[in-house]
């Protein structure tokens, strides 16, 4: 039945670390290379060398522009994939059956051999975390790679998702987020982690972990009091007229004698 | 939201057959004649269409009898049952009336009743999706239920102009179709008002809360994942045909409620025949509205692309 379980075993789900992501798209790549591959029908595209490529990925990654009300604009990268929600609305709407969250682990599936592909959980996901294959007109998303995560043909240290295993800069960690005593629930603790739209009341599982600001204009930095903080100066090579240090109060000095 | 020709012309016609179901088993209509054929053929003809019509965009067909089975979470399949229910118990009632002439009255209400809950159904696949604040936070279940009742006695009301003109002050007189009318566009009204203030900000949600980058400042789309379409976006960013929406909602409201209001009380005076009119103007009008209830609603989920 596509009714949610009242309580999971545990919480499977990804923390995303927004501080550390620097947009490579690794991640995506190697989900779209795992995930086409894997048990299910092949993730398709379409005319994917012509002028209209379009396909179905399971993790995307976006880039924001973040404009701080006083200080110069920060870039941050944004990893997306289904967020495993504990009140997943993309769930309960499924007519068919095919949609349901595992009691065990919290993983949500979809059971292709059962999807009838009408759409209507992709329209329920606030997050845009489904997406119906071209081809095979069902419905795909994230599995956490539950064919890797419990695989035991595999070396143990490819036992997580191909995204985590893919992330070049460690931004994507894996864990059980029901265990409070577990170190991605002490890391989500430590940094602070979010929900997306909390409004919409999903109770996501993964979270994000807030990017820290990087650059402020100097008057924030303190210290530098009224002058505006010129970067060029760093670089300016002393000369007899800007001259700091022993010599510039030298230089002071005397010109106030004479 | 995409407006698929088959949804669009699902919602429209099960919303006419299942309204005419409603009120022949809640007794409209006389007895005798050819009314109770034909009246009864195109109830079941419209919701037997309209339930075809609805698996045009489904990506595996061969599964779709698998959406009988969720009824006890899943608004759709509550539908599927409802929509086979109503049509059987229905399609009992009618040949029982039609060869037997006998129109029990408890088996008329099941069917009415079952056949408003259908309506009640489609319409809360819609109005139960957070992620599209325009169905979820404006009366929808309301509007498909008047508009359903609306046409299925509009429906009624062409069948008995057709039949004669004899049975057609004894069927659906034009002042009961012009006052369905004006109750119609009385709640089409309402809907729309609420509708306007139904953006995606009225449940809160915004760039900064989709991304929670909120708290460091104002959060813009700089760089979408990918270069060309996807899913996502022809389903949910729908964005073409918005800039026509006024052009396209006076159209509707004319051709839907103001000349099937005018027609059908000119029929009182000229003949059943001009309800015949009505409902085809009706039908027009409510195919443009229910093309622009989807096209007009805004998903949450654009927002993570800086679109509507």
């Amino acid at each position: 039945m596509t009714t949610l379980p009242e309580t999971t075993g545990r919480k499977l789900g990804l923390v995303i670390d927004l501080d550390t992501c620097v947009g490579c798209h690794a991640c995506a790549v190697s989900c779209k290379e795992w995930n086409t591959g894997g048990t299910g029908a092949p993730l398709a595209d379409t005319d994917a060398y012509g002028a209209d490529p379009s396909g179905a990925w399971l993790n995307r990654v976006h880039t924001y522009e973040v404009q701080p009300q006083n200080g110069p604009a920060q870039m941050v990268h944004f990893p997306k994939s289904c967020l495993h929600c504990e009140d997943a609305p993309c769930v309960t709407v499924c007519p068919t059956g095919a949609s349901y969250k595992r009691v065990e682990d919290g993983i949500v599936l979809v059971n292709e051999d059962t999807c009838m592909g009408c759409g209507l959980c992709a329209w329920a996901c606030p997050y845009g975390a489904r997406e119906m294959d071209p081809v095979a007109g069902v419905m795909k998303k994230c599995t956490l790679c539950v064919d890797r995560i419990y695989n035991q043909n595999l070396p143990e240290e490819d036992r997580v998702p191909a995204c985590v295993r893919a992330c070049p800069t460690g931004a994507r960690h894996f864990g059980d987020l029901g265990d409070p005593s577990s170190d991605i629930s002490k890391l989500v603790a430590e940094r602070g982690g979010y929900d997306l739209m909390p409004e919409q009341g999903t109770k996501p599982v993964n979270q994000y972990l807030p990017p820290r600001q990087r650059d402020a204009w100097a008057s924030e930095l303190g210290g530098c009091d009224s002058a505006p903080f010129n970067l060029a100066d760093l670089a300016e090579p002393e000369t007899a007229d800007n001259a700091g240090g022993f010599l510039g109060w030298l230089d002071k000095a005397l010109e106030r004698i004479g | 939201m995409h407006p698929a020709p088959s949804i669009v012309l699902f919602t429209v016609l099960t919303g006419l057959g299942l309204g005419q179901m409603a009120w022949l088993g809640l007794g409209l209509g006389p007895d005798e004649g050819l009314f109770r054929w034909l009246a009864c053929a195109l109830a079941l003809a419209l919701a037997g269409a309209g339930g075809l019509a609805s698996t045009g965009h489904l990506g595996r067909r061969e599964n779709a009898w698998r959406a009988f089975s969720q009824w006890r979470s899943s608004w759709l399949s509550r539908e599927a049952c409802l929509m086979v229910a109503a049509m059987a118990f229905f399609g009992l009632y009618a040949a029982i009336w039609c060869l037997g002439g006998v129109r029990l009255w408890g088996l008329g209400l099941a069917a009415a009743a079952l056949a408003l809950a259908t309506i009640q159904a489609t319409a809360m696949i819609y109005a139960q999706l957070k992620a599209v604040p325009r169905w979820s936070v404006t009366p929808t279940p309301a509007l498909f239920l008047v508009t359903g009742l609306t046409g299925g006695l509009l429906a009624n009301g062409a069948v008995s102009g057709l039949v004669g003109a004899g049975l057609a002050g004894a069927a659906v007189p034009g002042w009961w179709a012009a006052l369905a009318l004006a109750v119609a566009a009385g709640v089409a009204v309402w809907w729309q008002t609420s509708a306007a203030g139904a953006g995606r900000a009225s449940q809160g949600s915004s760039v900064e809360s989709a991304t929670g980058l909120g708290f460091m400042g104002r959060v813009r789309s700089f760089e979408a994942p990918h270069t060309g379409s996807n899913y996502l976006l022809r389903e949910m960013a729908f964005e073409v045909g918005r800039k026509r929406a006024f052009e396209l909602r006076r159209l509707g409201a004319v051709l839907g409620y103001l000349a099937p209001l005018v027609l059908s009380l000119a029929a009182l005076g000229l003949g059943g025949w001009l309800m015949v009119l009505a409902l085809v103007a009706h039908v027009m009008g409510m195919l443009a509205l229910r093309w622009l209830f989807f096209a007009e609603a805004e998903h949450v989920q654009a927002l993570y692309y800086g679109k509507r």
